[in-house]
């Protein structure tokens, strides 16, 4: 299939099921039992910078255990998985010297998911699986002040955020991902610098992908951390006339379900979920069960809420089985359509209704 | 949770460098913790969005918005609200967005830098995720008018939603505010044009918004802020009812229209409305100024138009506007009308039928002129265009009776429009219904659009001579069709003759040459009538016949003299005891673009006002007893618009001169590529007269005047000259928007400036390009008289009927990249506006009309321009003094 085949063929699934998305990575990883070695790797033997934790960086250095991943996920009935590419932009790999590796980090990604998924595409051609290039939140934000005493300070600009979402993207779409997913937005104003950095590079000639676009509600406030309601949220990001909108992570099932429940209300688009596994407990461990996560999904399916569901910190395929299992056969959720008015956004929205 | 749907939008203002001194000053200080706290008030006293404005000179506008924007994202209570980034520096804007998270709005793009500037302004906007508003501001400046205002943001409203997908919704209009109650008369109806502008606005683009900054309103007021927020107030009130949604306002200070003291509302009001005023002694700004000492103010005195007619009823009251061409009432006049009709459709069958009826005696009986009837066209398309919607409301379905329909074009290869467009205003205006094609239609599409439309006659217009040819070809294509309907002929170089021998014997349907617009309406009805038609055209044909037979008497009465015989007489020059001038430069210099303020002085105003059927010289004309009024009335609109084509450069002059080494070969000129006259870059060929000549008359042709090859070094210039450049889109707004009575003043003022634009040159010429007569001194009369030395002839004129040779000249000057000037295919120029020719220095050349030819010269033309006899015979038909075969 061209990519252009296998989106038309993303979209045409959308419209016939609830599609599942993989599971969380990092404890996937964390099991392995990798030490410091296996991230350098023979790439990054003699480089001075730590990186354990980095866990994008192993798509270079142990490609077995990222192709592992996606096979063990596609294996439990996900249609999309995820590059292992979270991180892997210049300004947060910066924590780790490793800018000048972003490029190959997301090729390397990039391809790895692809090869897996069209092995699976291959073996079975009635379930076609599809890639997301992911691109993670930053550690800087360009909504928030870095110095308490100085509420205009600011570490990086507009322009720096763009650029380094640019780079990822131009190499994720190289490395054939199927579709962008911008996920775990903290700071809107961040995931605009990525939107219009993807947007512009039509103006190259890039073949357009579809956007994904992933926030996350940080607490009970029904907030994002810069500060956002969910509409307000929506409506800073629906210029991406993205294929899909939703929320993980920060948020077990139960308590991201209003916000879910509100989103699904007013996104004229797709609306997928992927929360965490229940929240950390004392531990800093996720406990919810596979079969509690399956439950919690299937009820949100049931109702119409969702298009898209997978699981974000803590899941595993074991958690992606049950949901893929609970919302077989569900119908996924209609896109509303939704009358036109001038929606705008601080942190509250504006509506002005015909 | 989504706010309910609030009335009107305040936007605050304060956070505006421009519009509050405080707030610049905070800024200027750097004290951004002062500056944020007046964010803070405006939106705790309910401004639902927030103005930022930066754009002062001594500030770096990009890092002060910046800062505020970040330092106001770390303020909860007020970034709950979006952001309006204001500023006219689009950099600034940038910086904006790239500070914002949520979704705000542009304040402003617009068309002033042209389509491409703007599309590119709203693609960036698009991604950056942020709604615009779009100033009523194009590449010509910021709209005043109602029609001007919404034919931008129209054309605004199309390019961002259709080429660039850009959510209806999230487009906000700023129809520009002005300041009224200046003193200045032309601001009078700034704010009724503004809340007009708003409700066709609403009306004609879905979803788009309206927004002002309201404080412009009042700008004359300064220093009286009780008056100053009753303007607002009361200027509001009516805007909001007209659709406006939102404003640039203090919205700590709105004041509330019920609580405005009733004499101070009123006053305010009337300004506002642009009302007829109460007082015959003080116009509406001076009786709210004699007012405003009950608060503070100053005084003044004057006196405005009698508006006696304005007591009678309103049949008599909409006879009066159309009769004086008064559009200030007709829409509350029409509206009061329709009120008391039983159905719209009665209003314009009754009262404004009634009142065009009186237009159309008091025309035919020579009591009104073409001007002033088509002035009564506008106001009764503004009545008609009001009765529209109320029409189309009651779905009667039921098309409007008309008298008849009548398509006209302008035929392919020609481009002027001034005589077909006045006859299409006076037909419309006798209820006909007429379908404009416009200019330049081939003959296919003529035919197809009249079968199309079911059209009762067809009427062709054409101002150049190759036009005669096409129009007697779409005579011979509708024969072929097997048409019947009548066909009208009408132009400047059209005639009778020309008519009934070229163009009629082509079709066995009717054909009938109309000389002017007056004689429109009685051929029209006449070919219309059941009971006069047969007999109208029975009278016509046997006209024609004797037209026929006069003009083959004619022809052989025309005794010609052989070419040769011809050049044997040419006009005599001593050139041995001539020496030719030479110009100051060789090659063209251009003039792009010309003062047109430079060019007003040299208008020949004369052929204006017979543009417009008005006989007579200027100025002699405007105190005719009989057309003095219409021409005093015409030329005062003329002078208004001219004034304003030219304060507002809606129209731009460019011109191109060139000179060139040259000497006659024969009856051509061969023009050198340089001094060394070594290499030719061109000829020019010219045609010789050849009558029969007695005594001294010469046979001349234009290359007797420039010295023969081998004798002195001589040289020709040439020129192309335009002031047509925006004409069109001109005319086209002011027809669009129903007033074709500006449209044809507007290009027919074009026209004027092309000559002027002619004339002008051809002095700079005289005395300074060429600079053989370098103290000529300045006298419009002697100008225009042509007495100086030194002729332009133009190709396709008596001098060289040929217009070919206009492609000679235009390669030679390189026209088309110097002045932007095309040739079409019947070698008329674009823009119409247009004029261009050779310029000969001799003190002997003189103007002359070639004639007719014979077939001996037409075949020697046709060997130096390398065509073949037919060829020739073509685009010389107009002069041949023989029947090609």
């Amino acid at each position: 299939m061209t990519r252009a085949e296998r989106i038309a063929a993303l979209k045409a699934a959308a419209k016939d099921r609830i599609l599942i998305l993989d599971g969380a990575w990092g404890a996937m990883v964390q099991g392995k039992g990798l030490d410091v070695a296996d991230f350098h790797g023979k790439h990054f033997a003699d480089h001075p910078v730590a990186m354990k934790g980095n866990n994008d960086v192993l798509c270079l250095t142990r490609p077995d255990i990222i192709t592992e991943l996606h096979d063990a996920y596609f294996a439990a009935g996900a249609d999309i998985s995820e590059t292992n590419t979270f991180s892997s932009t210049a300004i947060a790999q910066a924590d780790y010297g490793l800018e000048f590796a972003v490029r190959d980090i997301n090729l390397a990604g990039a391809r790895l998911a692809r090869e897996a998924a069209d092995r699976w595409t291959a073996k079975e051609p009635h379930k076609p699986r599809f890639v997301a290039g992911a691109m993670g939140p930053l550690n800087r934000m360009l909504s928030m002040s870095s110095d308490v005493n100085d509420p205009g300070a600011r570490l990086i600009t507009f322009d720096q955020v763009y650029a380094a979402y640019r780079e990822q993207a131009l190499a994720l779409h190289e490395g054939g991902v199927d579709l962008f997913l911008l996920e775990t937005i903290t700071d809107t104003l961040n995931v605009k610098a990525g939107i219009k950095a993807i947007l512009d590079l039509a103006d190259e000639g890039l073949e357009p992908l579809p956007i994904w676009i992933s926030g996350t509600i940080t607490d009970r406030s029904g907030r994002t951390l810069s500060g956002q309601t969910v509409e307000a949220f929506w409506n800073s990001v629906k210029h991406a006339k993205p294929f899909a909108v939703g929320l993980n992570c920060a948020l077990g099932a139960e308590l991201m379900r209003p916000h879910i429940a509100e989103l699904s209300r007013i996104a004229d688009t797709l609306v997928s979920a992927y929360p965490n596994a229940g929240l950390p407990n004392a531990m800093g461990e996720y406990d919810e069960a596979p079969h509690e996560t399956g439950h919690f999904l299937h009820e949100w399916a049931e109702r119409g809420l969702v298009n898209i569901l997978g699981g974000c910190c803590g899941t595993t395929p074991a958690h992606i089985a049950h949901v893929a299992e609970a919302v077989k056969g569900l119908k996924p959720r209609m896109v509303p359509e939704r009358p036109p008015a001038m929606r705008l956004a601080g942190l509250e929205p504006f509506e002005l209704a015909v | 949770m989504s706010l309910p749907r609030p009335l009107f939008v305040n936007i605050g203002e304060r956070t505006n460098v421009t519009g509050s001194a405080k707030f610049r000053k905070l800024v200027a200080d750097g004290d951004y913790t002062g500056a944020l706290v007046v964010a803070r008030q405006q939106v705790d006293a309910g401004a639902q969005i927030i103005d930022v404005n930066m754009d002062e000179g001594l500030l770096d506008s990009v890092a002060a918005m910046r800062t505020f924007l970040n330092l106001v994202a770390a303020e909860p209570d007020i970034a709950r609200v979006p952001v309006m980034i204001d500023s006219s520096k689009w950099e600034v804007i940038e910086a904006g967005l790239k500070c914002v998270q949520g979704k705000g709005i542009v304040n402003s793009i617009s068309l002033k830098e042209g389509e491409e500037k703007f599309l590119q302004q709203a693609t960036a906007c698009l991604r950056y995720g942020a709604a615009v508003v779009v100033m009523a501001f194009d590449e010509v400046g910021q709209a005043d008018t109602a029609e001007r205002k919404v034919s931008i943001c129209e054309r605004a409203y199309r390019l961002l939603v259709d080429r660039l997908g850009f959510p209806p919704e999230d487009i906000i209009f700023d129809p520009n505010i002005f300041a009224v109650a200046t003193g200045i008369e032309e601001h009078d109806n700034y704010a009724v044009d503004f809340i007009e502008a708003t409700r066709r606005i609403k009306q004609l683009l879905p979803y788009a918004r309206v927004s002002g900054g309201v404080s412009n309103v009042s700008f004359s007021f300064r220093g009286n802020e009780p008056v100053r927020r009753a303007i607002h107030s009361v200027f509001l009130y009516h805007a909001i009812n007209a659709g406006m949604d939102m404003g640039i306002v203090n919205a700590g200070d709105l004041p509330v229209y019920d609580q405005i003291e009733p004499e101070l509302r009123e006053a305010v009001e009337d300004v506002i409305l642009n009302r007829p005023q109460r007082d015959a002694n003080l116009t509406n700004t001076e009786r709210l100024v004699e007012l405003a000492p009950k608060y503070k103010g100053g005084k003044s005195e004057a006196k405005g138009p009698d508006l006696t007619w304005r007591e009678g009823s309103v049949a008599q009251r909409l006879t009066h506007a159309l009769v004086n061409g008064i559009t200030e009432f007709i829409e509350a006049d029409t509206e009061e009308a329709r009120l008391a009709a039983e159905r719209p459709l009665h209003v314009i069958e009754g009262p404004l039928m009634d009142g065009m009826n009186v237009v159309g005696d008091l025309f035919g009986s020579g009591k009104m002129f073409l001007p002033q009837v088509v002035k009564s066209a506008r106001v009764m398309k503004q009545a008609v265009a009001w009765l529209m919607p109320f029409m189309e409301a009651e779905k009667a379905g039921k098309p409007r009776e008309q008298a008849g329909r009548i398509l006209m074009a302008t035929v392919k290869g020609d481009v002027h429009d001034i005589g077909k467009n006045i006859v299409g205003v006076v037909l419309q205006c006798n209820n006909y219904e007429v379908i404009d094609l416009g200019v330049m239609v081939p003959s296919e599409r003529i035919l197809d659009e009249a079968v199309a439309h079911k059209v009762d006659m067809i009427g062709l217009s054409g101002l150049i001579t190759p036009s005669l040819d096409e129009m007697a070809f779409v005579a011979g294509e509708m024969e072929r069709r097997g048409m019947t309907i009548p066909l009208l002929i009408g132009g400047a170089t059209t005639s009778k003759t020309h008519t009934a021998v070229k163009i009629a014997p082509n079709y066995s349907g009717s054909t009938t040459y109309v000389l002017d617009a007056s004689r429109a309406v009685g051929v029209v009805s006449g070919l219309l009538s059941p009971t006069e038609r047969a007999r109208l055209m029975a009278d016509t044909a046997a006209d024609y016949v004797k037209v026929r037979e006069q003009f083959a008497r004619g022809n052989t009465n025309r005794a010609r003299v052989a070419i040769a015989d011809a050049r044997a007489n040419r006009f005599p020059i001593d050139w041995s005891a001539y020496q030719p001038p030479r110009p100051s430069f060789l090659g063209t210099r251009t003039f792009a673009p010309y003062d047109l303020a430079d060019l007003e002085r040299h208008i020949d105003w004369t052929p204006f006002f017979s543009s417009w059927e008005l006989a007579g010289r200027f100025p002699d004309i405007l105190q005719d007893e009989v057309v003095g009024e219409a021409a005093r009335s015409l030329y005062a609109d003329a002078r208004a618009m001219l004034k304003k084509l030219i304060d507002e450069r809606l129209l731009e002059a460019r011109g191109v001169v060139g000179f060139w080494p040259a000497n006659a070969d024969g009856d051509d000129i061969v023009v050198y590529t340089d001094a060394s006259r070594s290499e030719e870059s061109g000829r020019l060929h010219t045609l010789r007269q050849q009558m029969v000549k007695s005594g001294q008359g010469a046979n001349a042709a234009l290359s007797d005047f420039v010295a023969p090859t081998g004798g002195a070094p001589d040289w020709i210039g040439g020129f192309a000259v335009t002031a047509g450049h925006g004409e069109l889109e001109l005319a086209k707004r002011y027809k669009d928007a129903g007033d074709d009575y500006n449209a044809i003043l507007c290009t027919a003022l074009a026209d004027r400036l092309a000559e002027a634009f002619a004339e002008a040159l051809h002095r700079r010429v005289r005395t300074e390009l060429w600079g053989y007569a370098p103290d000529e001194p300045f006298n419009l009369e002697r100008l225009l008289a042509e007495d100086y030395r030194g002729i332009r002839p133009a190709p396709g004129y008596p001098a060289q009927p040929d217009h070919t040779e206009k492609a000679t000249l235009f390669r030679l000057l390189d026209a088309e990249a110097a002045t932007g000037m095309a040739l079409t295919e019947s070698y008329a120029m674009t823009p119409p506006a247009s004029v261009s020719g050779l310029y000969f220095s001799h003190p002997d050349a003189h103007y002359f009309g070639v004639g007719r030819i014979e077939a001996d010269q037409v075949a020697d033309y046709a060997r130096r321009k390398g065509w073949d006899v037919k060829t020739a015979e073509r685009w010389l038909a107009p002069i041949l003094n023989y029947e090609p075969r």
